[in-house]
């Protein structure tokens, strides 16, 4: 199931790690970056090449190009048949994957560092030599439409929080969902998924990172040897995108078969690609973690725990977007409370975070938090090879990672204050709720089997 | 290929040797018999902790959910410290904090930085969750709440609502059939002297397996470990659980579901953990449909007809036997189809046997990627956890390298023929009801 999966935002706070000394930076002569991490407790290594192009890359009509792309190429080079790739990482005791985002589609290898050569000789063949056939991408086209049924279609919340980004995004491509719109889907042809190969798979448009037991010259050779022969090529320049001031609240209603209604609410926000003023986004980043910065921050405390209204709650926001983006809350009503209630209750400690500074000791445990997350992130080549890629995909410098700990230090409770006064006000507010609709007349029996419309043969 | 090969042929060797022997696991009991099994990893300022107690769900007896409901107020209030300040107290330093249940295992976490004053605080708020949980009446009825909002959530999934039903039809009477969430009674009927008990019961030093990865020594690792059971009666183990009954023919179970896919489940109860036809049933099903995308399965569900974006087959092993699982969505008018392509492939499987081409890829894909399995402190503290639990030998890593590669085609057959029975699987299908 998590094969070829899609990723969606990961919060910088989360991220973290990688002293810079350790990270060995190359650019090859076609403009190809390569970064490499050394961590040699296991013979293994993550290799992860990723491309700047995504969803957001997406114009109207062609949403999930991008993403089914990424499904198209495991299906053949002008060297290897339909499915090859995966099987010669297979019999290399290989694992690996791909995933397609907003911002980034990334290929990955986990496997044996004495077989990082065969991964690389692959990504390099599929870099300039991908056939796209008929055949394979009518199959494929399928493929992705189950997934988009599996993962929005039949999921309730799923699709609201579709519809919640298509309504409050008036004009970034955030709008769009990675996966794509379904009539999109079925109007893709072969020509538009060549035409965004030939736009983008570029080695200038491409990053490698290599995390685990190698050395870096070793893999800076290596590189040379494979993706270094890879042609540079003019990579298409997509027009900037900036939304345009929200004037007003906007409510929204998604009517779907559910059995819980849910909420969603996001205040748009800028990044750090964005800001205009530098602090902004980590003064954000400190919000988010008072808030929802584990069970001990104030939605689980207050509203989980306290006074009950939630079943679930949080808030999220990812600094590290290539594009501005929301600070978003949602969550599930407890029982015997609705949605309303759940609104008010977010919004009043919306309002707290406005009205009284941030205690010294909550500011003390997300420093705390993030130090030893920092650390903890040391035990996964995976994601320290995420990371890396995840930064310099958007525009940012992997180094930022480094400086995170110091950023979130300097931001005061004034400016945790100050980013809520600004940007947490009506004015600026996406409400988009689930009214679930009736799941037809076995939904209380479909589990329990005592009648009802189900079925035994 | 790497130029450290032939520059530094010593270091190659050491890294050569380090590679084929694994973790090295340590193993033995406290004083009170909680059994502990370590691994030794001082690369990282860190420190891992996992206990496992034998009270997952299926010891739930009249009351399914306690397990779940007793596990998950662990995080509710210890000693004299409330919800809040239990949550503080491990966040403030930093330490993650967790607990799962699920049908054999309850299982509580710990993650902490190993510097020494900071895991001493972590080890005496974990040690008080451990011996003095609150069970407060108010977080009691916070989580019954929260466990109906569960069960409502799960109602509106097709993949949850397959799920139940498989295992309900699948276990019939034995206590792995219901799902460990509960259900609306039991959740309404379990009292504060349920969950007492429950807890006195199995969460005792002999029915624990304490895991412990990190940056600390043996020394330490011995200290810590009686620290934590220091005031947990020695009690006694969780009694084995009831035979499963095979099925002896097939079934059928549709459930209609407003889904626009339909999702299908099908199985039949075949292994316990430490079973002797594992290896070659476990090599047979990664060709079959343990190896995503280069599975037979996926070849012929996903590759070749574009029917399904995930299909797959897998044995779960449990204390006793556990299903043999198939796993496919497609949409609803495509549903025989898949159906019916995912019996042939294992027919066609079982029939003909392995191919010789395929079975040496996935033994290479097997063995070639083993070194992945224990490349993290996370990943080893499962594992090591999962061997004590279900006591596996403590060579079992060393040795699976060597297991894995002595399965041949024909061990493979035999013992599908022998374990698996196609005309008694249980086919659960949730989508909408064709007319």
């Amino acid at each position: 199931m998590i094969r070829k999966a899609l990723w969606f935002a990961l919060l910088l706070l989360a991220a973290g790690s990688t002293a810079a000394s350790d990270v060995h930076e190359f650019m090859l002569d076609n403009g190809m970056k390569v970064l490499v991490k050394e961590d040699h407790r296991a013979p293994i290594a993550v290799s992860q090449v990723w491309y700047k192009v995504g969803a957001s890359y997406e114009p109207r009509g062609l949403t999930g190009v991008s993403h089914v792309l990424e499904h198209m190429m495991f299906k053949g080079t002008k060297n290897l048949g339909p499915n090859e790739f995966s099987q010669i990482i297979a019999e290399n005791g290989g694992k690996e994957n791909a995933f397609t985002g907003r911002d980034y589609t990334a290929y990955f290898q986990t496997l044996a560092s004495d077989r990082l050569q065969v991964a690389f000789e692959l990504e390099a063949d599929r870099m300039e030599n991908l056939l796209l056939d008929e055949k394979e991408f009518q199959k494929e086209r399928q493929v992705v439409i189950e997934e988009r049924r599996m993962r929005t279609d039949d999921k309730p919340t799923a699709l609201t929080y579709e519809q919640f980004n298509a309504t409050a995004y008036r004009v970034l491509p955030y709008r769009n969902p990675v996966i794509g719109w379904r009539s999109d889907l079925e109007n893709l042809e072969l020509e538009d998924l060549s035409e965004w190969y030939s736009r983008f798979y570029a080695p200038n448009n491409a990053l490698l990172v290599v995390v685990g037991d190698v050395d870096p010259d070793e893999i800076h050779a290596m590189a040379r040897e494979t993706f270094g022969k890879v042609k540079r090529r003019e990579v298409y320049n997509i027009k900037p995108a900036t939304e345009p001031e929200q004037r007003g609240l906007t409510r929204l209603q998604v009517k779907a078969p559910a059995r819980k209604p849910y909420l969603i609410m996001g205040y748009k926000t800028p990044t750090i690609t964005s800001a205009e003023v530098e602090w902004e986004p980590y003064a954000l980043e400190i919000a988010a973690a008072v808030l929802d910065g584990g069970d001990s921050a104030r939605l689980s405390r207050f509203l989980i725990r306290g006074n009950r209204i939630a079943a679930s709650a949080g808030a999220w926001y990812d600094s590290t977007s290539r594009l501005s983006g929301m600070m978003v809350f949602n969550g599930t009503p407890n029982e015997g409370k609705n949605v309303r209630d759940l609104e008010k209750a977010l919004l009043s400690e919306i309002e707290k975070l406005k009205n009284e500074p941030i205690a010294a000791k909550e500011l003390k445990r997300i420093i705390t938090q993030t130090v030893a997350s920092k650390v903890y992130e040391l035990d996964s080549v995976y994601y320290q090879a995420m990371q890396i890629g995840l930064l310099e995909t958007v525009g940012l410098d992997w180094q930022l990672a480094d400086t995170i700990v110091d950023k979130l230090k300097a931001v005061t409770p004034e400016q945790v204050q100050a980013v809520a006064k600004k940007y947490f006000v009506p004015d600026n507010l996406t409400v988009a709720v689930l009214e679930p609709q009736s799941m037809g007349q076995d939904e209380t029996t479909a589990l329990t089997g005592n009648g009802g419309d189900a079925d035994v043969r | 290929m790497f130029a450290r090969a032939i520059l530094l042929p010593v270091a190659l060797l050491l890294f050569a040797l380090q590679a084929h022997a694994g973790p090295r696991i340590q193993t033995w009991e406290t004083s009170n018999g909680a059994k502990v099994m370590f691994v030794e990893a001082p690369a990282i300022p860190m420190l891992d902790i996992r206990l496992v107690f034998n009270a997952g769900s299926a010891r739930d007896g009249s009351l399914p959910g306690l397990a779940l409901m007793t596990n998950m107020l662990l995080n509710d209030g210890a000693g004299d410290l409330s919800a809040d300040q239990l949550a503080e107290g491990f966040e403030s330093l930093g330490a993650q904090f967790g607990t799962s249940s699920l049908r054999d295992m309850a299982i509580v976490t710990l993650r902490t930085l190993s510097d020494d004053e900071v895991q001493r605080q972590g080890l005496a708020l974990l040690q008080q969750v451990l011996t003095s949980p609150t069970f407060a009446s108010d977080e009691i009825e916070r989580r019954r709440l929260q466990m109906r909002v569960a069960l409502e959530k799960q109602k509106e999934s097709p993949s949850a609502t397959a799920k139940i039903n498989f295992f309900r039809m699948l276990y019939g009477d034995h206590p792995y059939a219901h799902d460990p969430g509960g259900n609306e009674q039991s959740i309404e009927d379990m009292t504060r002297e349920d969950i007492v008990d429950f807890f006195k019961r199995y969460y005792v030093a002999s029915n624990t397996v304490i895991a412990l990865v990190g940056a600390i020594d043996r020394k330490r690792a011995e200290e810590i470990a009686e620290e934590l059971t220091r005031d947990m009666p020695a009690g006694e183990k969780a009694p084995s659980l009831p035979k499963v009954a095979l099925l002896e023919k097939g079934e059928e179970l549709a459930v209609n579901f407003p889904s626009s896919q339909t999702h299908i489940y099908m199985g039949q109860p075949v292994m316990a953990r430490g079973d002797e036809d594992f290896f070659p049933l476990y090599v047979g099903n990664h060709m079959l449909g343990g190896s995503g995308l280069v599975s037979m399965l996926s070849e012929q569900v996903r590759e070749n007809r574009g029917l399904a974006y995930s299909v797959y087959s897998y044995f779960s092993q449990m204390q006793n036997k556990g299903p043999f699982v198939f796993n496919a969505q497609t949409r609803t008018d495509r549903a025989h189809e898949t159906l019916a392509v995912i019996r042939q492939t294992l027919e066609g499987f079982m029939k003909e046997g392995p191919d010789e081409d395929r079975l040496t890829a996935a033994r290479k894909n097997i063995t070639g990627s083993f070194p992945l399995q224990t490349s993290s402190n996370a990943n080893i503290v499962e594992y090591i956890a999962m061997m004590g639990f279900y006591d596996y030998p403590l060579d079992y890593l060393d040795t699976f390298i060597d297991k894995v590669n002595a399965v041949t085609a024909e061990d493979i057959r035999d013992a599908f023929r022998r374990r698996v029975n196609p005309d008694a699987f249980l086919v659960v299908t949730v989508g909408k009801k064709d007319t």
